[in-house]
């Protein structure tokens, strides 16, 4: 149809077009977010697109959908997929009647995620088609003919792009959008979709049987290939392939593995043929286990032999040093480059004018001696002002924190948890500090919206994923059906009455929840609302200090003395810190 | 020799990094040019430090490995300093006059960074500093200063001209491709002249 200049996800969103696709769902999440995104706001193909509450949600809705004969989509980051894990499991012995595609994608280097975990592991304990395309091109070709794979063999099929393949752009060679859809109908078949003992048992064999067959069809398909150029030989696997590739001398041989199951037998020929093999790949070592298992006589070498990183992601001088300690030539050698050193860092950090600051402001202004569990969203960023202690998952801010409350440790517990993420898996532990009668205060921090993958909608924002106005919910009414009787909404860029309910918080007993509710800055923004900038009087300002520890990007100092920059978004709450007044609204004098 | 022409375009999440990008990768689509390219997207963009490569011609990864990028544009003193090492010894650098101090250094109370000593531990490098701010008002709108650099460092770009400014009308919004046509040309001349060298 055309070339085109796209984003990895923009590419994988087309080709779900492609291949005439009818359902979406995914729960956001970088660096995945984008395909959904894509395809919620395009035009060109109408079907069902949803932002769902969280990944397990995401993937049965999914499920749900592919059982009833449509081709299905449901996409998340890597960590989304242990959410969904419970579904993924035994969806490879159901099987599946439509195509359906699970897109998990990977992370090295974590560079916006809490882990570095490999999604090919779940496909390879769950026993399912793994695609690992090299390139944005191959990611687009890989998920338009995902859907036809995953129907020839009646299995869900994972696709698992990296950061490098999702945020990278390229020319794509794109096809037309797909004009047929199917008409969904659900038959009746206990014995595929009921899976008590007696089902599953069966089913198991079955999925099994269906391995050596899979194998087989991922070299004919061309996802495993290779090309024989003499005694030694590089095995990559996706994005690591394409950096292989373009420091790769002519007389060395090269395997690209874009799919798995591996078909051993395939594999040994080519290993056999070599008296030396080095197998790059990012993550895990998960084709370095295969061709060690397949090698006889040839000596291999990878992560295993601390030759190439098991962490991190990897670049042209990864491989090329790699190749170096191999021994294998490569046709370009990379200068060492050192960053200079002591430059100040310049750190993500939450927005001027953000909602969350003023709550870990107050929060630590209150609780000086409190314990602050936290959880996934731009609010993790409170770690810069002291108001995050633990990290760990979606959901766990709540959990963790009664769990420290009631085991003994005497300093008040605050949790802090993000309107989507407490929608996500929040909700059971609130219901669990209560059942067990923890002592905490949970602080919601209520944006109205999923703000740090791109301001996805999510049920608390007013609307769905493609637009449509949806029933409002009521945290506050969730909280209490949850059995929280003191519940208390509060505008964070109101510093005195936030400060004044924290401390009201405080001198309670039981689970607490205070909802802090001011609309995402940038949403806000985007949305028309204008505040006026706000400016410091410098004959008043004494030089303090008070407002430096509010760590506000808007407020930078010459010498002691505040000024207020232009990236002031007026929320005003500086001037309720300011001890001697001087900081008020632009043009206030 | 590498077939493609590597540029690193560096800045703070929210002053158009992408955009300046997206106009290379639109350019090499209307000259029929492969080109890869990578982006920072997710937390990483609330104010912080970020960068986007560029390969023209790139056929394979779209990472440019340190010591081997072609250009460098900066849009912030302060990030040129901290991506120079993808420059090689006397790379090409094309830097916007303008320094944010990151909050961090009145946090962590550091050193607080000044234009002179940056641009001097710059002088090593062939330097084009650009007032992209004054340029960009001039075109019509203080938002145009990302296209102001981008003409800035359109000269020593393997692009012609008039793609690259096709590409500006194709990829910013429609009611500002008249400022942004005048920024991509006031930074061409100012880039012409090397306006301003230390």
């Amino acid at each position: 149809m055309a070339v085109r200049y796209l984003l990895g996800n923009e590419g994988i969103a087309h080709a779900c077009l492609e291949a005439n696709i009818d359902f979406a769902s995914g729960y956001p999440g970088t660096p995945s977010s984008e395909v959904i995104d894509v395809l919620r706001v395009q035009g060109e193909r109408p079907f069902t697109v949803e932002w769902s509450t969280n990944e397990k949600v995401a993937f049965e809705n999914a499920l749900g959908a592919a059982w009833c004969g449509l081709r299905a989509l449901c996409t998340m980051k890597h960590v989304g997929l242990n959410v969904a894990a419970d579904p993924l499991m035994t969806s490879a012995y159901t099987g599946v009647t439509g195509g359906f595609v699970i897109l998990s994608a990977d992370d090295p280097f974590a560079h916006s995620s809490q882990n570095e975990q490999d999604t090919r592991r779940y496909a390879h304990f769950a026993r399912l088609p793994c695609l690992d395309p090299a390139s944005v091109q191959e990611a687009h070709d890989m998920m338009r003919d995902a859907f036809a794979l995953s129907e020839e063999f009646s299995l869900p099929v994972i696709f698992r792009p990296t950061t490098r393949i999702c945020h990278s752009k390229g020319d794509v060679d794109l096809g037309e959008i797909g004009t047929e859809h199917r008409t969904a109908a659900f038959h009746r078949n206990p014995k595929q979709y009921v899976v008590i003992p007696a089902h599953t048992r069966v089913l198991h064999k079955i999925l099994n049987e269906k391995q050596p067959a899979l194998k087989e069809r991922l070299v004919e398909l061309g996802y495993n290939r290779h090309t024989i150029r003499g005694k030694t030989a590089v095995v990559a696997s996706g994005a690591a392939a394409a950096y292989v590739r373009e420091v790769l001398g002519a007389d060395v041989s090269l395997a690209v593995i874009g799919a798995y199951p591996i078909d051993d037998e395939w594999l040994r020929a080519f290993v056999d043929r070599h008296e030396k093999v080095l197998v790059i790949e990012e993550l895990d070592p998960v084709v370095e286990e295969v061709v060690r298992q397949v090698a006889t006589k040839t000596e291999v070498l990878g992560k295993m032999t601390g030759t190439v990183p098991f962490e991190g992601e990897f670049t042209p001088a990864t491989v090329a040093a790699a190749m170096r300690e191999a021994g294998i030539a490569s046709t370009m050698a990379f200068p060492a480059a050192a960053p200079v050193p002591g430059v100040p860092p310049r750190p993500p950090i939450l927005c001027a004018g953000c909602m969350h600051r003023p709550t870990f402001y107050a929060m630590r202004k209150v609780f000086r001696d409190g314990i602050f569990p936290s959880d996934i969203g731009c609010y993790t960023l409170g770690l810069q002002l002291g108001a995050v202690d633990t990290t760990i998952c979606m959901g766990a801010s709540i959990t963790v924190g009664s769990g420290i409350a009631r085991s003994g440790e005497e300093r008040p517990v605050i949790s802090t948890i993000g309107d989507s993420t407490f929608l996500h898996t929040g909700i059971p532990g609130l219901l669990n500090a209560v059942y067990n009668g923890a002592d905490m205060v949970v602080v919601i921090l209520d944006n109205r919206i999923t703000a740090m993958t791109g301001h996805q909608p999510n049920p608390n924002t007013g609307m769905t994923a493609t637009g449509v106005e949806s029933i409002p919910i009521s945290l506050e009414a969730i909280c209490r059906s949850c059995g929280v009787s003191w519940v208390e909404t509060v505008d964070p860029y109101d510093l005195p009455v936030l400060l004044d309910t924290l401390r009201r918080a405080k001198e309670r007993k039981g689970v607490r929840v205070i909802i802090a509710k001011q609309p995402c800055v940038i949403t806000a923004r985007r949305s028309g609302i204008r505040r006026k900038a706000y400016e410091v009087d410098p004959e008043r300002c004494t030089g303090c200090g008070a407002c430096r520890s509010f760590g506000c990007p808007a407020i930078a100092f010459a010498g002691k003395n505040a000024t207020i920059t232009e990236l002031c978004a007026g929320c005003g709450v500086c001037a309720d810190i300011c001890p001697s007044g001087a900081i008020g609204r632009e043009g206030r004098q | 020799m590498k077939p493609s022409f590597d540029i690193l375009i560096v800045g703070i999440g929210g002053q158009g990094t992408v955009l300046a990008s997206n106009v290379l990768g639109e350019a090499c689509i209307i000259e029929h040019r492969t080109v890869r390219s990578a982006e920072t997207h997710g937390m990483a963009q609330r104010g912080g430090s970020v960068e986007s490569h560029i390969r023209i011609g790139g056929e394979f990864g779209s990472l440019i490995v340190p010591g081997t990028a072609d250009l460098l544009i900066a849009f912030d003193l302060l990030e040129a300093l901290r991506y120079r090492h993808y420059l090689p010894t006397g790379g090409k650098l094309v830097v916007n006059r303008h320094l944010v101090v990151p909050t961090s250094v009145y946090q962590q109370d550091l050193a607080v960074p000044d234009e002179e000593s940056i641009l001097a531990a710059l002088a090593d490098l062939d330097v084009t500093c650009i007032d992209a701010a004054g340029l960009a008002e001039e075109a019509g709108s203080i938002l145009s200063q990302n296209i102001v650099m981008l003409g800035a460092a359109s000269g020593v770009i393997p692009l012609r001209p008039d793609t690259l400014e096709e590409a500006v009308r194709r990829c910013v919004p429609q009611k500002t491709i008249e400022v942004n046509v005048r920024a991509f040309h006031l930074g061409r001349e100012a880039g012409e002249q090397g306006a301003g060298a230390p």
